[in-house]
Protein backbone atom coordinates (compact mmCIF):
# COMPACT_ATOMS: atom_id res chain seq x y z
CA UNK A 1 0.00 0.00 0.00
CA UNK A 2 1.20 3.75 -0.44
CA UNK A 3 0.43 7.35 -0.51
CA UNK A 4 -2.13 8.28 -3.83
CA UNK A 5 0.39 10.47 -5.21
CA UNK A 6 1.92 10.12 -8.02
CA UNK A 7 5.53 9.55 -7.91
CA UNK A 8 5.77 8.60 -3.92
CA UNK A 9 6.68 5.07 -4.13
CA UNK A 10 4.47 2.72 -5.59
CA UNK A 11 5.79 -0.03 -3.25
CA UNK A 12 8.23 1.29 -0.52
CA UNK A 13 8.25 -1.73 1.36
CA UNK A 14 7.66 -4.08 -1.49
CA UNK A 15 10.04 -6.94 -2.36
CA UNK A 16 13.76 -5.99 -3.22
CA UNK A 17 14.33 -7.08 -6.46
CA UNK A 18 17.69 -7.50 -8.32
CA UNK A 19 17.78 -5.83 -11.83
CA UNK A 20 18.05 -8.84 -14.79
CA UNK A 21 20.45 -9.81 -16.85
CA UNK A 22 19.24 -7.62 -19.28
CA UNK A 23 17.73 -4.46 -18.11
CA UNK A 24 17.43 -2.18 -21.18
CA UNK A 25 14.92 -4.99 -22.82
CA UNK A 26 12.83 -5.11 -20.40
CA UNK A 27 12.57 -0.94 -20.13
CA UNK A 28 12.17 -1.08 -23.84
CA UNK A 29 9.79 -3.73 -23.12
CA UNK A 30 7.54 -1.60 -20.44
CA UNK A 31 7.44 1.02 -23.17
CA UNK A 32 6.75 -0.95 -26.23
CA UNK A 33 3.66 -2.65 -24.18
CA UNK A 34 1.85 0.40 -22.68
CA UNK A 35 1.36 1.49 -26.38
CA UNK A 36 0.73 -1.83 -27.61
CA UNK A 37 -2.11 -2.67 -25.00
CA UNK A 38 -3.51 0.98 -25.35
CA UNK A 39 -2.96 1.09 -28.75
CA UNK A 40 -5.23 -2.42 -29.30
CA UNK A 41 -7.70 -0.66 -26.45
CA UNK A 42 -8.37 2.13 -28.52
CA UNK A 43 -8.64 0.19 -31.98
CA UNK A 44 -11.67 -1.30 -30.01
CA UNK A 45 -13.42 2.28 -31.13
CA UNK A 46 -13.09 1.54 -34.84
CA UNK A 47 -16.51 1.62 -36.38
CA UNK A 48 -18.14 2.13 -33.39
CA UNK A 49 -16.97 5.95 -32.31
CA UNK A 50 -20.17 8.53 -31.56
CA UNK A 51 -18.87 10.18 -34.48
CA UNK A 52 -17.70 10.01 -37.75
CA UNK A 53 -14.79 11.89 -36.93
CA UNK A 54 -14.32 10.36 -33.79
CA UNK A 55 -14.10 7.07 -35.08
CA UNK A 56 -11.33 8.35 -37.70
CA UNK A 57 -9.57 10.39 -34.42
CA UNK A 58 -9.79 6.95 -32.44
CA UNK A 59 -8.35 4.80 -34.89
CA UNK A 60 -5.45 7.08 -36.07
CA UNK A 61 -3.94 7.34 -32.60
CA UNK A 62 -4.30 3.25 -32.23
CA UNK A 63 -2.14 2.94 -34.97
CA UNK A 64 -0.08 5.16 -33.98
CA UNK A 65 0.41 3.82 -30.41
CA UNK A 66 0.87 0.37 -32.62
CA UNK A 67 3.35 1.63 -35.03
CA UNK A 68 5.49 3.61 -31.99
CA UNK A 69 4.99 -0.47 -29.95
CA UNK A 70 6.47 -2.52 -33.06
CA UNK A 71 9.59 -0.11 -33.47
CA UNK A 72 10.37 -0.39 -29.43
CA UNK A 73 9.78 -3.87 -29.54
CA UNK A 74 11.95 -4.08 -32.49
CA UNK A 75 14.61 -2.37 -30.44
CA UNK A 76 13.32 -4.55 -27.41
CA UNK A 77 14.38 -7.63 -29.06
CA UNK A 78 17.89 -6.07 -30.60
CA UNK A 79 18.51 -5.26 -27.35
CA UNK A 80 17.90 -8.52 -26.06
CA UNK A 81 19.66 -10.43 -28.34
CA UNK A 82 17.71 -13.69 -28.51
CA UNK A 83 16.75 -13.46 -32.32
CA UNK A 84 13.20 -12.06 -30.97
CA UNK A 85 11.18 -10.01 -33.42
CA UNK A 86 8.69 -7.22 -32.80
CA UNK A 87 6.32 -10.01 -33.90
CA UNK A 88 7.33 -12.50 -31.24
CA UNK A 89 6.95 -10.38 -28.65
CA UNK A 90 3.81 -8.72 -28.90
CA UNK A 91 2.20 -12.61 -29.90
CA UNK A 92 4.09 -15.20 -28.44
CA UNK A 93 4.31 -14.19 -24.59
CA UNK A 94 1.77 -14.64 -21.96
CA UNK A 95 0.23 -12.58 -20.04
CA UNK A 96 2.58 -12.48 -17.05
CA UNK A 97 5.40 -11.69 -19.66
CA UNK A 98 3.96 -8.42 -20.60
CA UNK A 99 4.79 -5.45 -18.47
CA UNK A 100 2.53 -2.82 -19.73
CA UNK A 101 1.34 -0.60 -16.81
CA UNK A 102 -2.17 -1.19 -15.34
CA UNK A 103 -3.92 1.87 -16.95
CA UNK A 104 -3.37 0.67 -20.38
CA UNK A 105 -5.31 -2.82 -20.11
CA UNK A 106 -8.21 -1.52 -18.51
CA UNK A 107 -11.62 -2.37 -20.41
CA UNK A 108 -12.63 0.36 -22.48
CA UNK A 109 -15.47 2.04 -20.47
CA UNK A 110 -17.77 4.74 -22.19
CA UNK A 111 -16.57 7.31 -24.23
CA UNK A 112 -15.22 9.43 -21.34
CA UNK A 113 -13.34 6.22 -20.01
CA UNK A 114 -11.61 6.20 -22.81
CA UNK A 115 -10.77 9.77 -22.86
CA UNK A 116 -9.52 10.52 -19.78
CA UNK A 117 -7.66 7.56 -19.72
CA UNK A 118 -5.95 8.49 -23.26
CA UNK A 119 -5.58 12.25 -21.64
CA UNK A 120 -3.75 10.70 -18.55
CA UNK A 121 -1.78 8.43 -20.86
CA UNK A 122 -0.87 11.43 -23.32
CA UNK A 123 0.48 13.65 -20.58
CA UNK A 124 2.92 11.11 -19.14
CA UNK A 125 3.93 9.76 -22.53
CA UNK A 126 4.28 13.38 -24.31
CA UNK A 127 6.79 14.45 -21.06
CA UNK A 128 8.96 11.26 -20.76
CA UNK A 129 9.46 11.42 -24.29
CA UNK A 130 10.75 14.60 -24.21
CA UNK A 131 13.00 13.38 -21.82
CA UNK A 132 14.28 10.38 -23.31
CA UNK A 133 14.84 11.99 -26.43
CA UNK A 134 17.13 14.08 -24.85
CA UNK A 135 19.08 11.22 -23.37
CA UNK A 136 21.80 9.58 -24.41
CA UNK A 137 20.16 6.12 -25.57
CA UNK A 138 21.06 7.03 -29.51
CA UNK A 139 18.53 4.80 -30.94
CA UNK A 140 15.75 5.19 -28.19
CA UNK A 141 16.53 8.72 -28.28
CA UNK A 142 15.25 8.80 -31.93
CA UNK A 143 12.16 6.76 -31.54
CA UNK A 144 11.37 9.35 -28.60
CA UNK A 145 11.87 12.38 -30.99
CA UNK A 146 9.31 10.92 -33.45
CA UNK A 147 6.74 9.50 -31.16
CA UNK A 148 6.80 12.89 -29.05
CA UNK A 149 5.84 14.64 -32.42
CA UNK A 150 2.52 12.22 -32.70
CA UNK A 151 1.94 12.31 -29.53
CA UNK A 152 1.52 16.33 -29.31
CA UNK A 153 -1.42 15.66 -31.39
CA UNK A 154 -2.79 12.58 -29.06
CA UNK A 155 -2.35 14.59 -26.27
CA UNK A 156 -4.01 17.98 -27.92
CA UNK A 157 -7.23 15.87 -28.68
CA UNK A 158 -7.55 14.34 -25.59
CA UNK A 159 -7.19 17.33 -23.99
CA UNK A 160 -9.81 19.44 -25.28
CA UNK A 161 -12.41 16.11 -25.18
CA UNK A 162 -11.71 16.16 -21.32
CA UNK A 163 -12.60 20.03 -21.28
CA UNK A 164 -15.48 19.28 -23.36
CA UNK A 165 -16.62 16.70 -21.51
CA UNK A 166 -16.33 18.19 -18.22
CA UNK A 167 -17.79 21.90 -18.90
CA UNK A 168 -20.42 19.92 -20.75
CA UNK A 169 -23.68 18.77 -20.26
CA UNK A 170 -24.63 17.33 -16.73
CA UNK A 171 -23.81 13.54 -18.05
CA UNK A 172 -21.04 14.45 -19.72
CA UNK A 173 -19.62 16.07 -16.84
CA UNK A 174 -20.40 13.30 -14.32
CA UNK A 175 -19.07 10.29 -16.73
CA UNK A 176 -15.92 12.19 -17.06
CA UNK A 177 -15.54 12.88 -13.30
CA UNK A 178 -16.69 9.13 -12.53
CA UNK A 179 -13.92 7.99 -14.91
CA UNK A 180 -11.26 10.57 -13.72
CA UNK A 181 -12.19 8.82 -10.02
CA UNK A 182 -11.86 5.69 -10.85
CA UNK A 183 -8.42 6.01 -13.00
CA UNK A 184 -6.58 8.07 -10.60
CA UNK A 185 -5.45 5.07 -8.66
CA UNK A 186 -3.88 3.62 -11.68
CA UNK A 187 -1.94 6.83 -12.27
CA UNK A 188 0.62 6.20 -9.36
CA UNK A 189 2.67 3.51 -11.31
CA UNK A 190 3.52 5.46 -14.35
CA UNK A 191 5.44 7.33 -12.21
CA UNK A 192 7.35 4.48 -10.12
CA UNK A 193 11.20 3.82 -9.69
CA UNK A 194 12.56 0.32 -9.87
CA UNK A 195 15.94 -1.37 -10.43
CA UNK A 196 15.12 -1.27 -13.65
CA UNK A 197 14.81 2.52 -14.37
CA UNK A 198 18.31 2.47 -12.38
CA UNK A 199 19.89 0.23 -14.44
CA UNK A 200 18.47 2.52 -17.71
CA UNK A 201 19.04 5.08 -16.54
CA UNK A 202 22.98 3.83 -16.46
CA UNK A 203 22.45 2.96 -19.73
CA UNK A 204 22.18 6.47 -20.67
CA UNK A 205 17.62 6.65 -20.00
CA UNK A 206 17.64 8.80 -16.90
CA UNK A 207 14.38 9.85 -16.46
CA UNK A 208 13.97 11.68 -12.86
CA UNK A 209 10.54 10.36 -11.62
CA UNK A 210 9.61 12.47 -9.00
CA UNK A 211 9.69 15.52 -11.68
CA UNK A 212 7.97 13.58 -14.56
CA UNK A 213 5.68 13.08 -11.67
CA UNK A 214 4.82 16.95 -11.08
CA UNK A 215 5.28 18.18 -14.34
CA UNK A 216 2.21 15.50 -15.04
CA UNK A 217 0.32 16.94 -12.24
CA UNK A 218 0.45 20.15 -13.30
CA UNK A 219 -0.56 19.64 -16.70
CA UNK A 220 -3.03 17.36 -15.46
CA UNK A 221 -4.48 19.69 -12.37
CA UNK A 222 -4.53 22.32 -15.33
CA UNK A 223 -6.38 20.62 -17.82
CA UNK A 224 -9.15 19.10 -15.02
CA UNK A 225 -9.21 22.66 -13.53
CA UNK A 226 -10.46 24.09 -17.09
CA UNK A 227 -12.61 21.00 -17.40
CA UNK A 228 -14.30 21.77 -13.88
CA UNK A 229 -13.21 18.53 -12.96
CA UNK A 230 -11.25 17.62 -9.83
CA UNK A 231 -8.99 15.00 -8.46
CA UNK A 232 -10.33 12.71 -6.35
CA UNK A 233 -9.69 13.93 -2.45
CA UNK A 234 -9.58 10.56 -1.36
CA UNK A 235 -8.69 8.46 -4.18
CA UNK A 236 -7.70 5.40 -1.92
CA UNK A 237 -4.06 3.43 -2.71
CA UNK A 238 -2.40 3.66 -5.74
CA UNK A 239 -2.99 0.16 -7.82
CA UNK A 240 0.76 -1.18 -9.70
CA UNK A 241 2.03 -4.42 -10.35
CA UNK A 242 1.74 -4.55 -14.03
CA UNK A 243 5.60 -3.36 -14.49
CA UNK A 244 6.43 -6.90 -12.65
CA UNK A 245 3.89 -8.75 -14.84
CA UNK A 246 0.91 -9.02 -12.26
CA UNK A 247 -2.03 -7.82 -14.59
CA UNK A 248 -5.92 -7.38 -13.84
CA UNK A 249 -8.23 -10.22 -15.23
CA UNK A 250 -8.69 -7.95 -18.05
CA UNK A 251 -5.10 -8.30 -19.90
CA UNK A 252 -5.47 -12.43 -20.64
CA UNK A 253 -9.05 -11.42 -22.37
CA UNK A 254 -7.12 -8.64 -24.34
CA UNK A 255 -4.61 -10.99 -25.52
CA UNK A 256 -6.14 -13.86 -26.37
CA UNK A 257 -7.92 -11.90 -29.04
CA UNK A 258 -5.04 -9.98 -30.58
CA UNK A 259 -2.81 -13.24 -30.60
CA UNK A 260 -4.87 -16.01 -31.43
CA UNK A 261 -4.53 -15.49 -34.99
CA UNK A 262 -0.59 -15.43 -34.70
CA UNK A 263 -0.89 -18.57 -32.30
CA UNK A 264 -3.33 -20.61 -34.43
CA UNK A 265 -1.34 -19.74 -37.97
CA UNK A 266 2.46 -18.91 -36.50
CA UNK A 267 4.41 -18.03 -39.30
CA UNK A 268 1.35 -17.63 -42.14
CA UNK A 269 2.09 -14.45 -44.41
CA UNK A 270 -0.65 -13.16 -46.46
CA UNK B 1 23.54 -12.68 -65.21
CA UNK B 2 24.34 -9.78 -66.99
CA UNK B 3 27.35 -7.88 -65.56
CA UNK B 4 26.31 -4.07 -65.61
CA UNK B 5 28.04 -1.16 -63.74
CA UNK B 6 26.46 0.01 -59.94
CA UNK B 7 23.74 2.25 -60.93
CA UNK B 8 24.62 5.82 -59.34
CA UNK B 9 22.62 7.31 -56.10
CA UNK B 10 21.25 10.12 -58.63
CA UNK B 11 20.07 7.29 -61.06
CA UNK B 12 18.40 5.55 -58.48
CA UNK B 13 16.54 8.51 -57.37
CA UNK B 14 15.27 8.88 -60.29
CA UNK B 15 14.38 5.30 -60.06
CA UNK B 16 12.72 5.73 -56.87
CA UNK B 17 10.86 9.29 -57.84
CA UNK B 18 8.33 7.06 -59.91
CA UNK B 19 7.37 5.24 -56.76
CA UNK B 20 3.76 6.90 -55.69
CA UNK B 21 2.74 7.15 -52.24
CA UNK B 22 0.18 5.12 -52.28
CA UNK B 23 -2.47 7.04 -50.37
CA UNK B 24 -1.55 10.47 -52.03
CA UNK B 25 -0.68 9.10 -55.60
CA UNK B 26 0.50 12.81 -56.61
CA UNK B 27 3.92 13.08 -54.94
CA UNK B 28 6.33 10.58 -55.00
CA UNK B 29 8.56 9.07 -51.88
CA UNK B 30 11.71 11.36 -53.17
CA UNK B 31 9.34 14.38 -52.87
CA UNK B 32 7.83 13.25 -49.40
CA UNK B 33 11.30 12.94 -48.20
CA UNK B 34 10.78 9.47 -47.05
CA UNK B 35 14.00 8.15 -49.25
CA UNK B 36 16.83 8.81 -46.83
CA UNK B 37 19.74 6.91 -49.41
CA UNK B 38 20.21 5.17 -51.98
CA UNK B 39 23.52 3.16 -53.25
CA UNK B 40 24.71 0.13 -54.96
CA UNK B 41 26.35 -2.34 -52.67
CA UNK B 42 27.42 -5.82 -53.08
CA UNK B 43 25.52 -7.52 -56.03
CA UNK B 44 22.48 -5.40 -55.24
CA UNK B 45 21.41 -1.78 -53.54
CA UNK B 46 20.39 -0.81 -50.53
CA UNK B 47 17.75 1.95 -49.98
CA UNK B 48 16.94 3.68 -46.70
CA UNK B 49 13.62 5.11 -45.78
CA UNK B 50 12.30 6.83 -42.84
CA UNK B 51 8.79 6.28 -41.50
CA UNK B 52 6.22 9.19 -42.13
CA UNK B 53 4.08 8.54 -38.67
CA UNK B 54 5.07 5.52 -36.80
CA UNK B 55 1.42 3.73 -37.09
CA UNK B 56 1.10 4.18 -41.31
CA UNK B 57 -0.01 1.32 -43.12
CA UNK B 58 1.40 2.46 -46.38
CA UNK B 59 5.00 2.05 -45.48
CA UNK B 60 4.55 -1.57 -45.98
CA UNK B 61 3.14 -1.24 -49.40
CA UNK B 62 6.25 1.53 -50.12
CA UNK B 63 8.49 -1.14 -49.24
CA UNK B 64 7.17 -3.73 -52.08
CA UNK B 65 6.49 -0.70 -54.43
CA UNK B 66 10.35 0.45 -54.04
CA UNK B 67 11.34 -3.74 -55.34
CA UNK B 68 8.97 -3.92 -57.66
CA UNK B 69 10.36 0.01 -59.41
CA UNK B 70 13.37 -1.43 -59.21
CA UNK B 71 13.39 -4.69 -60.36
CA UNK B 72 12.11 -2.90 -63.77
CA UNK B 73 15.70 -2.16 -64.07
CA UNK B 74 16.72 -5.86 -62.94
CA UNK B 75 17.60 -4.90 -59.67
CA UNK B 76 16.99 -7.76 -57.33
CA UNK B 77 18.87 -7.37 -54.80
CA UNK B 78 17.01 -5.09 -52.77
CA UNK B 79 18.09 -4.54 -49.17
CA UNK B 80 15.40 -1.89 -47.57
CA UNK B 81 16.71 -0.07 -44.22
CA UNK B 82 14.59 1.84 -42.22
CA UNK B 83 15.83 4.61 -39.73
CA UNK B 84 14.12 6.67 -37.48
CA UNK B 85 16.92 9.74 -36.77
CA UNK B 86 16.36 12.60 -38.06
CA UNK B 87 12.56 12.16 -37.57
CA UNK B 88 10.55 12.42 -40.65
CA UNK B 89 8.85 16.38 -41.04
CA UNK B 90 6.89 17.92 -43.40
CA UNK B 91 9.52 20.48 -44.13
CA UNK B 92 10.75 18.22 -46.05
CA UNK B 93 8.46 18.71 -48.68
CA UNK B 94 9.46 21.16 -51.63
CA UNK B 95 7.71 23.93 -52.81
CA UNK B 96 6.74 21.72 -56.15
CA UNK B 97 5.48 18.89 -54.30
CA UNK B 98 3.05 21.54 -52.12
CA UNK B 99 1.97 22.89 -55.98
CA UNK B 100 0.88 18.96 -56.49
CA UNK B 101 -0.56 18.32 -53.13
CA UNK B 102 -2.69 21.81 -53.54
CA UNK B 103 -3.68 20.63 -57.14
CA UNK B 104 -5.40 17.44 -55.74
CA UNK B 105 -7.20 19.53 -53.52
CA UNK B 106 -4.91 18.66 -50.26
CA UNK B 107 -3.88 22.03 -48.09
CA UNK B 108 0.12 21.44 -47.96
CA UNK B 109 1.68 21.80 -44.96
CA UNK B 110 2.60 25.17 -42.82
CA UNK B 111 5.95 25.52 -41.92
CA UNK B 112 6.61 22.97 -38.42
CA UNK B 113 6.93 26.77 -36.20
CA UNK B 114 8.36 25.25 -33.00
CA UNK B 115 11.73 23.44 -32.24
CA UNK B 116 10.83 20.39 -31.39
CA UNK B 117 10.10 19.21 -28.00
CA UNK B 118 7.48 20.04 -25.66
CA UNK B 119 4.67 22.67 -27.44
CA UNK B 120 1.93 24.64 -25.08
CA UNK B 121 -1.27 22.90 -24.66
CA UNK B 122 -2.86 26.18 -25.55
CA UNK B 123 -1.25 27.20 -29.03
CA UNK B 124 -2.45 27.44 -32.15
CA UNK B 125 -1.46 26.26 -35.30
CA UNK B 126 -1.95 28.56 -38.42
CA UNK B 127 -4.76 29.19 -40.61
CA UNK B 128 -4.96 26.53 -43.14
CA UNK B 129 -6.43 28.04 -46.88
CA UNK B 130 -9.03 26.14 -48.90
CA UNK B 131 -7.38 24.18 -51.79
CA UNK B 132 -10.01 24.86 -53.86
CA UNK B 133 -10.84 29.01 -53.65
CA UNK B 134 -8.01 29.84 -51.60
CA UNK B 135 -9.81 31.14 -48.60
CA UNK B 136 -8.27 31.87 -45.91
CA UNK B 137 -11.91 31.65 -44.01
CA UNK B 138 -11.79 27.93 -43.32
CA UNK B 139 -12.80 26.13 -39.78
CA UNK B 140 -10.51 22.95 -38.56
CA UNK B 141 -13.06 19.82 -37.80
CA UNK B 142 -10.72 17.40 -36.67
CA UNK B 143 -6.97 16.81 -36.92
CA UNK B 144 -7.16 12.90 -37.87
CA UNK B 145 -8.61 12.19 -41.29
CA UNK B 146 -8.56 9.80 -43.95
CA UNK B 147 -5.15 9.03 -43.08
CA UNK B 148 -2.60 9.38 -40.50
CA UNK B 149 -0.63 12.29 -42.28
CA UNK B 150 -3.90 14.41 -42.51
CA UNK B 151 -6.69 16.76 -41.31
CA UNK B 152 -10.19 17.42 -42.17
CA UNK B 153 -11.22 21.30 -42.67
CA UNK B 154 -13.87 22.59 -44.23
CA UNK B 155 -13.97 26.04 -45.79
CA UNK B 156 -16.56 28.46 -44.57
CA UNK B 157 -16.33 30.70 -48.20
CA UNK B 158 -16.97 27.73 -50.97
CA UNK B 159 -18.55 25.16 -48.41
CA UNK B 160 -16.13 22.74 -49.42
CA UNK B 161 -14.60 19.72 -47.03
CA UNK B 162 -11.00 19.02 -47.45
CA UNK B 163 -7.90 17.38 -45.95
CA UNK B 164 -4.77 19.45 -45.02
CA UNK B 165 -1.15 17.30 -44.97
CA UNK B 166 -0.67 18.39 -41.37
CA UNK B 167 2.70 19.62 -40.61
CA UNK B 168 4.87 17.25 -38.30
Amino acid sequence: MSPSTPGAPASPAGPRTSPPANALFEYVLRLGDDRLVLGHRMAEWCGHGPILEEDIALSNIALDLTGQAAALLALAGEIEGAGRSEDALAYFRDETAFRNALITELPTGDFGFTIVRQFFFDAYSLLLWDVIAKGGHAKLAALAAKSLKEDTYHLRHSSEWVRKLGDGTPESHARAQAAVDALWRFTGELFERDAIDDAAAAAGVAVDHAALAAQWRELVEGVLREATLVVPAAPGAMVTGGRRGRHTEHLGHLLAEMQIVARSHPGASW
Amino acid sequence: MVNTPPLSRETLFTILDAVKDPEVPVISIVELGIVRDARATDGGVTITITPTYSGCPAMHTIAQDIRAALAVYGVDEVRIETVHAPAWTTDWIGPEAREKLRAFGIAPPGPVDHEGGLVALTRRRQAVSCPYCGSPRTELKSEFGSTACKAIHVCLACRQPFDEFKPL
